[in-house]
């Protein structure tokens, strides 16, 4: 029973950073590769502003910066990396994603050094033989999905996105200011990605460079799963994956190859439906 | 006779042969080199480093220039070969004496099994598309180096240690590179090139040709992990202990690099390329150490984004047209010989012509010049009822 919440409170945190990824995917149509390294900014302005004390009152000002710090970050990457390349082949977007995420990795080693950081930044003891953390990540994560749903759903901006995503070309002709509404789109999905590196360190409290690159592969994975540019399908991608791999770490004679079984458990979906789980199907036209 | 040559000496150009005149020399110099004394142990390495990087990167030039699939698990492939050669040439080291009998075994069976993963990494590649497959083939590679690392025989997290072949193995790698460069270059030359180019300009329309997509597909995901498993094998040959962390996504992300800078569907780019990265990582590798590492990324990720926007983004395009290379080559050859040169007519089958999207057609600027609209007929009073 707690390893399924375990993999719950972990599938949150990877839905959190998929929802980034397929809402970048959905309107911008690129593979966001330097989101993970986004992650990785993220735990540092944590770690960093934790330096000044503990206190309650530095936890809440370093969540506020560490989340502003990856706002900021992702409309600076897109305005700079992404944008003059807007209509460009995704080939060339995507190398330019790799190059930012080399970029973001290796300033942080610069800055840091590539030893691992100890950040302690959790809430202690348990109920009901969980761990409060767990359960706020649990809490906290579903609070933000519901409301990023209702955000998109009911509201003018967000109706506005999924119309950019729909047709940008028609989107435009309609009014929209789909420049504005694409640094939102990295605004939303780089916030996301700090609440994301957030409740990680709780869970894994070290901070190196490359941080967020596995968190970031899997939460990838978990929105191919889905169905790339679906966001109810990257929530539910990011929580399966999530419990797949918190089962898998508890049984110990399969517990060396979570990895692959998740990997293996992409394929597989993949192989019985090429668009994922919630991905619509795009009729080809000759 | 005498006419059979005079049609191969009209038909001869530089252009088809530079490549394999390229590496061939290259050889030749080398092993001379080497057996005079003046290459060091550690430039014989890197000249290994560079032959298996160039193997990497035309193999993969294959997938993602020609058959126009973006694969990001070009490492997993090398892997199998790396670990199954090495594991292959530990066990039949003793009963075979000759070291070269052993290597050629090696690299056949590595690039082999490593073919067979190809095959499978090509099946799911007849459902997906675009994106779908590139997350599967970067699935695919983790999942190799997950098992190799958790295998016992392969000696887990500790690497499989190998007794290497020595500084002199940049001789059987350029040789391989010889042969897989004839093997690639006639394959891209051929029919069957034409036909997996035609499926990367438009799948529907190369299907009802009648090609056979799901036969062409599957044939270039073998043929390119082939050559990634001997690649493998090679690295294996002259690195102990072979780790699994060498084979990350992100060396699949460098060989990508090396494609894609030196230009996707040109193999003479892609072995320059390689060459050129392999050495300026090696350069930066021996000079900055520790933590200054990471400055070899950052100058790398920088030169990387500079040059994928210059040579992308739409709006630097009057730019891009001004300051080219091949323009400024053309103006030097101008300066430096009077004689006009003939360009037309001229096929280039080193590049293939690559996908001309519709929208350029039809943004063409069409600048008719002796075209005068007719004035309209007066009509003829006298013809009137």
């Amino acid at each position: 029973m707690s390893t399924i919440i375990d993999g719950l409170s972990l599938g949150a945190i990877y839905a959190l950073i998929a929802l980034g990824y397929t809402m970048v995917y959905g309107i911008a149509k690129m593979l966001n590769f330097a989101h993970g390294d986004i992650i990785m900014v993220g735990a540092y302005a944590l770690y960093s502003t934790l330096l000044l004390g503990q206190s309650p009152v530095v936890s809440v000002l370093a969540i506020i910066i560490s989340i502003v710090a990856c706002v900021v970050l992702g409309v600076v990457v897109e305005r700079f990396a992404y944008r003059p390349l807007r209509g460009a082949t995704p080939l060339a977007v995507l190398i330019t994603a790799i190059g930012v995420s080399y970029m973001l990795q290796s300033i942080a080693q610069l800055i840091f050094k590539a030893k691992s950081r100890p950040v302690s930044f959790s809430i202690p003891g348990t109920t009901f033989g969980i761990h409060n953390s767990t359960i706020l990540t649990l809490v906290v994560g579903t609070v933000v999905m519901v409301a990023l749903t209702l955000f998109v759903n009911y509201t003018k901006t967000g109706r506005a996105m999924v119309a950019v995503s729909e047709d940008r070309a028609a989107a435009e002709l309609m009014g929209i200011n789909s420049n504005f509404i694409i640094s939102l789109t990295f605004a939303i999905g780089s916030a996301l990605a700090a609440c994301a590196a957030i409740f990680y360190l709780m869970q894994i409290p070290l901070v190196n460079p490359t941080f967020g690159a596995m968190p970031g592969i899997k939460a990838f994975t978990a929105a191919v799963i889905g169905g790339i540019g679906s966001i109810p399908g990257a929530m539910i991608g990011g929580v399966l994956l999530g419990v797949v791999e918190k089962i898998c770490l508890s049984i110990p004679a399969i517990a060396p190859y979570t990895t692959a079984i998740e990997f293996s458990c992409l394929i597989v979906i993949l192989l019985v439906k090429p668009t994922g789980l919630l991905g619509r199907k795009r009729r080809e036209k000759v | 006779m005498k006419s059979y040559f005079s049609n191969i000496k009209s038909n001869f150009k530089l252009k088809h042969y530079i490549n394999y005149i390229a590496v061939g020399v290259a050889l030749v110099l080398l092993t001379v080199f080497y057996y005079s004394g003046i290459l060091k142990r550690s430039s014989a390495d890197l000249i290994t480093q560079m032959g298996f990087s160039i193997i990497l990167a035309v193999s993969l030039n294959l997938v993602v220039g020609f058959l126009g699939e973006l694969s990001l698990g070009h490492a997993g492939f090398m892997c199998v070969g790396a670990y199954i050669g090495a594991y292959l040439t530990n066990a039949i080291s003793s009963a075979i004496p000759s070291k070269i009998l052993v290597l050629i075994i090696a690299v056949i069976v590595g690039g082999l099994s490593a073919s067979v993963f190809g095959f499978i990494v090509g099946l799911p590649a007849l459902r997906l598309k675009g994106d779908y497959l590139a997350i599967v083939t970067l699935a695919f590679g983790e999942i190799v180096r997950n098992i190799c690392k958790n295998l016992p025989f392969f000696g887990g997290a500790l690497g499989l240690s190998t007794t290497p072949y020595g500084p002199s193995m940049f001789i059987p790698t350029f040789i391989i590179l010889l042969i897989m460069l004839a093997v690639v270059q006639n394959l891209v030359r051929s029919k069957h090139g034409r036909a997996i180019t035609a499926i990367r300009d438009n799948e529907i329309a190369a299907k009802s040709m009648g090609i056979n997509v799901t036969y062409y597909k599957l044939f270039v995901f073998v043929i390119s992990a082939f050559f990634a498993g001997v690649a493998g094998v090679i690295y294996g040959g002259f690195t102990t202990p072979i780790l699994y962390s060498f084979f990350s996504y992100n060396y699949s992300i460098e060989i990508l690099v090396m494609v894609v800078l030196g230009g996707m569907g040109s193999i003479g780019g892609s072995i320059i390329s390689a060459t050129v990265l392999t050495y300026i990582n090696f350069v930066l590798q021996t000079k900055l150490s520790g933590d200054l590492a990471a400055l070899k990324y950052l100058f790398y990720a920088i030169i990387l984004i500079a040059l994928v926007i210059y040579r992308n983004a739409p709006s630097l395009k009057k730019y891009r047209e001004k300051f080219n290379l091949s323009n400024l080559i053309n103006m030097i050859i101008k300066k430096f010989s009077k004689k006009e040169r003939e360009e037309v007519g001229t096929v280039e089958w080193d590049r293939v012509p690559t996908k001309i999207s519709t929208d350029e057609i039809l943004s063409a600027d069409f600048t008719v010049t002796n075209y005068k609209p007719d004035k309209p007929d007066k009509p003829d009073k006298s013809e009137r009822p």
